[in-house]
């Protein structure tokens, strides 16, 4: 009986992968099936927020009046961002506290949208404040102001932040 | 089975190796495709599928895309927007990306990169055939990026083909790529056991079994080859060497239990009762649930039985007999509470989603005992896609749900517009077409300025760049001279030398300032161009405002009634999908602790006669130490096996 066992133990430990082997070919079947149906229904949502998003976005941020802000870090940067708050025209827009999956994403080259409103056409200030801590545990917290022209198309604005090590300005505007 | 089952355990090391393959965001271009990669990067790759897919379509709806800012990250857009699908288990939109860029004009290493990718969502669809077909359009020059994972996946598809001898070539070819440490050797065993070549797998497995590394992937593929390696060398009845290799999986490692508990039964089978005891009393304290730890319940009092610690050992059937009745108490509410629908219910609750490690924190809600069995489910890779299904359903639901009331936010935002811009709006047109004629007017007047001094480049008119007095003056002297007409009389000859005079005095400033008077005019010209640029720039103004403000209320009537009708149907979908999946995931969860139960029962009843069986044994081996020294007879070790035990990892 052991030697039996013995080889069932080896097949199932190479073939199975140590896991419970639920499925039947009906119910592999029926799964799959579902799957497919899961797929297209994903697909159909999909296609459905793309067309809200644009009504939304013209019916919310008319391009005229339109302005989104977005968040970056400089490219291997070792600061540990907490914090970011935003003002326009000394109003308060946004105020953003990062998760670690957030910090995370943002590390590896993800860009956050912290914020999309609507200015005037013309000049505006942009107030931020960074809040943060350094590698060695120091806090570290940062601001800036800017100025920045609103014409008749979306207006972007890319704030880039560093730490001190980066060598690069602790907030940087971008323009896009 | 034999064809799907190892592309499926092939696929685990696959997955860890190209799971970061996703484009970085450095040298960024398009912010909107930052935001993609950020949404990614969490693992929401609804929200970036519908970011990217915003971007792509209006990219591909332009005229020129060549000025757009995807322009600089097409390609690797083009890309992402597959692997998202592919993340998000959308394999046939994945494919017909991926295909997309295939079929169209692009760099052969390009290429290249689509077939391997198109080759690999093949794969992790069990379709082995198509994805090597897809590997044979790789032609030139592979990115080297890619390069190592391309023979890689050959190799595994080889293996799902039946084919580990070709399997085997390329996988040798791959012992040194850094980015495969551990998988490249591990396939590499299996390739050559597959291949009949036994002796060369356990040489090769003992070398993935050693394998240097920190990287998370590579020491749980260690630690599997351990322990299939300690499985076959237990087969062979090298026990010794058996016992080496499953010691050397890590105590904490996914195969720690059963590497524990092999390792026993090798012990055990090479007659070291005592050091089977080892890994058995490690393993009996851990998380019941386990099959392994149920099993090594009975196992540590059976070899302290053979030991002839017959107290001890019946002390500790005892407690197995207990917790396997505990279990059974908590397998039957578990199956109780799925059936009352709380299953579905707790694998929906928000703050478990917040947390990395979900699956584990379900097991510590005290109120869902159904819960607790997860994570053996979970090592299913069709229950993870079936769970990840029902999970991606009730987003989409929860998203459906909050569209529908926004549509009524939507509309209550558009008729307030309308109430008001509508009084508003006759008002502004009656500005607009005043502005319009004044605009006009001064249009046609620079025109007609513009034309006029254009012709005095050429033939010069000093009467044209006359002032207003000079004109007076210039007139009032024509007048006098038709009132002097043709007298000759001395009053009237000294009149008319006076004329004469004063229309020679304008004639020579009119010539000698024409040229002054002529730039002048140019700069005058130049204002009025300025001013009308400024009504120009009004008029616009007041069109892009009419514009917004029609905009704002005007035409959504229809867009957003077909969006309606369209979540609503979407909506329904999902909620049958939902229900479907939903029963699916409870039928599988009750026949997985359905099996747990009979297992269970069966440990229990085991255990029962064990325990009885022991006492005994204990009673009389007590008897005969007694001081009249009468024997009972010799306790014969096969007599102590629990019945239906089975040595090495019982669990189906």
């Amino acid at each position: 009986m052991l030697r039996t066992f013995r080889t069932v133990v080896l097949t199932v430990v190479i073939w199975t992968c140590c896991g419970p082997s639920w499925a039947l070919d009906a119910d592999r079947e029926q799964m799959k099936g579902l799957d497919e149906q899961v797929q297209e229904v994903k697909s159909d949502v999909l296609g459905i927020s793309a067309e809200l998003s644009r009504l939304e976005e013209k019916l919310l941020y008319p391009s005229n009046t339109q302005v989104a802000v977005f968040i970056a870090l400089a490219e291997g940067d070792a600061m540990r961002l907490d914090a970011v708050q935003v003002q326009i025209d000394g109003q308060l827009v946004a105020h953003y506290i990062y998760s670690f999956k957030e910090l995370d994403a943002l590390k590896h080259g993800g860009v956050q949208r912290i914020y999309a409103g609507n200015v005037t056409t013309g000049e505006h200030k942009i107030d931020v404040s960074v809040t943060g801590k350094l590698q060695g545990g120091a806090d570290y917290n940062q601001a800036g102001s800017f100025a920045f022209q609103k014409g008749v198309e979306p207006k972007l604005v890319g704030l880039t932040l560093a730490g001190p090590d980066s060598g690069r300005p602790a907030i940087e505007i971008g323009d896009w | 089975m034999p064809r799907r089952a190892p592309s499926r355990l092939l696929a685990f090391g696959l997955a860890a190796v190209l799971a970061a393959g996703s484009a970085s965001g450095s040298d960024l271009h398009d912010l909107y495709f930052g935001e993609a990669l950020f949404h990614a990067d969490q693992g929401h790759y609804f929200d970036a599928l519908q970011r990217l897919d915003t971007e792509l379509g209006q990219y591909h709806g332009l005229d020129e895309p060549q000025y757009d800012s995807l322009h600089y990250h097409i390609g690797a857009a083009e890309f992402d927007v597959g692997d998202f699908e592919l993340n998000y288990r959308m394999h046939h939109r994945a494919g017909r990306a991926i295909r997309a860029v295939l079929e169209g004009n692009v760099d052969p290493a390009v290429r290249n990169e689509a077939a391997f990718r198109l080759a690999r969502i093949h794969f992790q669809k069990d379709q082995p055939e198509d994805a090597l077909h897809a590997l044979e359009r790789i032609e030139g020059e592979v990115p080297d990026a890619i390069a190592d994972e391309v023979k890689f996946l050959r190799a595994n598809v080889y293996m799902a083909l039946g084919r580990p001898a070709d399997a085997v070539e390329v996988l040798a070819d791959l012992q040194r790529a850094e980015s495969l440490t551990g998988f490249a050797a591990y396939n590499l065993g299996i390739a050559l056991l597959q291949d009949g070549r036994t002796p060369d797998a356990i040489e090769q497995l003992d070398r993935a079994g050693r394998v240097a590394s920190g990287e998370r992937g590579a020491e749980a593929i260690r630690d599997k080859a351990n322990l299939i390696l300690g499985t076959m060398l237990f087969e062979a009845a090298d026990y010794q060497r058996a016992y080496e290799s499953l010691d050397r999986v890590r105590l904490e490692g996914p195969f720690s239990n059963q590497a524990l508990l092999r390792a026993g039964w090798a012990e055990v089978s090479a007659g070291n009762f005592e050091r089977a005891l080892v890994p058995w009393n490690i393993l009996a304290k851990r998380e019941v649930t386990d099959s392994a730890v149920q099993e090594a319940l009975l196992a540590a009092p059976f070899a302290y039985g053979k030991l002839e610690i017959h107290g001890r050992a019946a002390l500790m059937y005892g407690h197995a007999l207990e917790a396997y009745t505990s279990e059974l108490d908590r397998v039957d509410a578990s199956i109780d509470s799925i059936r009352k629908g709380k299953f579905l219910k707790a694998l929906l609750r928000e703050e478990l989603k917040q947390d990395r490690d979900w699956v584990i924190r379900l097991r510590t809600l005290p109120e869902t005992p159904e819960t607790y069995y997860l994570m053996a489910l979970m090592a299913s890779h069709d229950f993870q896609t079936a769970l990840s299904n029902y999970l991606d359903l009730e987003d989409l639901r929860t998203r459906l749900v909050s569209w529908q009331t926004n549509f009524d936010a939507f509309k209550d935002m558009i008729e307030l517009r309308k109430q008001n811009y509508d009084p508003l709006l006759p008002e502004v047109d009656a500005d607009f077409r005043e502005l319009d004629s004044q605009i006009r007017l001064r249009m046609e007047q620079r025109e007609h300025l513009d034309k006029r001094l254009q012709g005095m480049l050429t033939a010069p008119r000093p009467d044209y760049l006359a002032t207003a007095d000079e004109r007076i003056v210039s007139e009032r002297l024509d007048e006098i001279e038709r009132h002097l007409g043709n007298s000759t009389t001395p009053e009237t000859q000294a009149l008319q030398e006076r004329v004469a005079h004063v229309r020679g005095a304008l004639t020579w400033r009119l010539r000698t300032q024409y040229h002054e008077r002529l730039t002048e005019a140019h700069t005058h010209l130049n204002e009025l161009s300025v001013v009308i640029a400024a009504m120009t720039e009004r008029y616009h103004s007041l069109v892009r405002t009419r514009q917004a403000a029609t905009h704002s209320y005007v035409g959504y009537d229809v867009p957003i009634n077909q969006l309606r009708r369209r979540v609503g149907e979407a909506l329904q979908r999902v909620n049958l999908l939902m229900a479907r999946q939903g029963h699916m995931l409870e039928t599988v969860a009750i026949n997985e602790l359905k099996v747990r139960r009979e297992r269970l029962d069966g440990y229990q009843t085991q255990a029962r006669f064990a325990v009885a069986d022991s006492y005994d044994r204990a009673a009389r081996l007590q008897a005969d130490m007694r001081p009249d020294g009468a024997q009972t007879g010799e306790v014969q070790p096969d007599e102590t096996q629990p019945a239906g035990v089975q040595p090495g990892g019982g669990q189906q």
